[in-house]
């Protein structure tokens, strides 16, 4: 399967490429490591007249301890945060994570940033950083915002992201001995979830998000809501699906979901519980 | 889009089309046939090969994403007609059946223990989650990968 035509750039800055993809309009993409984008482009499900390869803008590409949260440069692949001592050390469970994306090849490519600006649903890293609070820094032509992980993702693939602006930055907050876990059920190694679950958890505060629960990542905020009032694990996490609306796909029903949903999250919470 | 990229140590220099895969580019305007294309999905990783010495899958790379980079296939393994201490391994130890996959898990195993120069059992058979073997032979591909590592 080849792509349909495009037109091929290179950018050398952030700054370059938010300019070339301003001057090429709406029928232009950013491309990272490619993972999620060139293989819609091979199925023909994208098909963007111009491709701003990002891939060599290296100095976004870092991960940097900064006081009370990490910086992961937008650049920075799957394989880098997945080995990183200081991702190991402050936010155990992002690393853990990224070690679940795809397999090696994928996570010598893809970056966090792709994934997270690509918003797929299905995708581990959107939901394990909206579970962490995660804020997401966009440069644009005329200059730089923040925005909650909460906030970003508005629809299936589709983000707060302008068109002329790139993800430049991910700040996760350090999870200060956090229990944690994530879950994901698949029924082979490489494959995305059929659903998946990062959890955190530390006194009464908890973050739980959901993997391919609907069309975007889902905060499970009622699970944390009835954690935070004292609620057992098992009743909480009987409120795994209530933010959730799943799709039918060749692997699951929603009821399956749902049930799957639940059962994870007791997992998941039992495990950052011990 | 006029490109330069190391294969195998040698520079090629071409002119391809953005749209050009890294595996086209390998098998058709290099002419290496060694890396074959499986699934053409990422899935199956029958097209590994080494970007910078790290296993990634062709099929799922631009050929102008590479230029400038130094790639290496399966035909880059073996030095002055003496296999790779991994392809050796593979033979020695019934690793391949059909041998369709048989590139791509020696490009993974490979870059596997670069990256873990003695892994488990368990992180062989992680680290090679990125390749299918439809003979099913992982059992004496994890064997080869870790006689491999024991020889190193």
């Amino acid at each position: 399967m080849i792509p349909a035509a495009f037109d091929y750039v290179r950018a050398g800055s952030a700054a370059e490429a938010i300019s070339l993809i301003g001057q090429h309009g709406d029928e232009a993409k950013f491309l990272a490591g490619g993972h999620s984008l060139l293989p819609l482009m091979k199925l023909r499900l994208a098909a963007p007249s111009v491709l701003v390869d990002i891939g060599r803008v290296s100095d976004l590409s870092y991960i940097k301890d900064a006081g009370d949260h990490i910086a992961i440069g937008a650049l920075t692949r799957h394989m880098d945060v997945e080995t990183s001592a200081v991702l190991q050390e402050h936010v155990p469970l992002l690393a853990h994570a990224a070690g679940h994306v795809g397999d090696p090849q994928v996570r010598h490519r893809g970056t966090i940033g792709g994934s997270i600006a690509h918003a797929d649903p299905a995708s581990d890293l959107p939901a394990t950083t909206l579970a962490l609070g995660a804020t997401y820094i966009a440069q644009g032509p005329n200059g730089t915002r923040e925005i909650a992980a909460a906030d970003f993702y508005q629809g299936f693939l589709e983000s707060a992201l302008a068109a002329d602006e790139m993800l430049t930055e991910i700040r996760v907050p350090k999870m200060q001995g956090a229990g944690w876990s994530f879950q994901k059920f698949n029924r082979r190694a490489q494959d995305w979830a059929i659903v998946g679950v990062a959890a955190w958890r530390r006194n009464g505060d908890s973050g739980v998000a959901l993997v391919n629960m609907g069309s975007t990542p889902i905060l499970a905020t009622s699970v944390s809501g009835a954690l935070a009032q004292g609620a057992s694990v098992s009743d909480a996490a009987q409120l795994a699906a209530e933010e959730a609306e799943p799709q039918s796909d060749l692997n699951a029903s929603p009821e399956y979901r749902v049930h799957l949903a639940k059962v994870l999250v007791r997992r998941a919470l039992e495990a950052a519980s011990a | 889009m006029k490109i330069s990229v190391t294969v195998n140590g040698v520079v090629h220099e071409s002119d391809v089309e953005p749209r050009t895969l890294l595996v086209h580019y390998v098998r058709e305007v290099v002419g290496l046939t060694g890396t074959n294309i499986g699934c053409d999905t990422s899935s199956c990783g029958a097209c590994s090969v080494h970007v910078n010495g790290e296993a990634v899958k062709s099929c799922t790379m631009l050929a102008v994403q590479a230029d400038g980079q130094s790639i290496t296939t399966i035909e880059g393994m073996a030095t002055d007609g003496v296999l790779h201490p991994m392809q050796q391994a593979f033979m020695e130890n019934h690793g391949l059946q059909c041998g369709y996959c048989t590139p791509g898990m020696v490009m993974a195993a490979t870059s596997l223990l670069k990256e873990n120069p003695n892994p488990t059992e368990e992180e062989v058979r992680l680290g090679l989650e990125g390749n299918l073997c439809r003979c099913t032979g992982y059992h004496n591909i994890v064997k080869s990968v870790l006689a491999a590592a024991a020889g190193q």
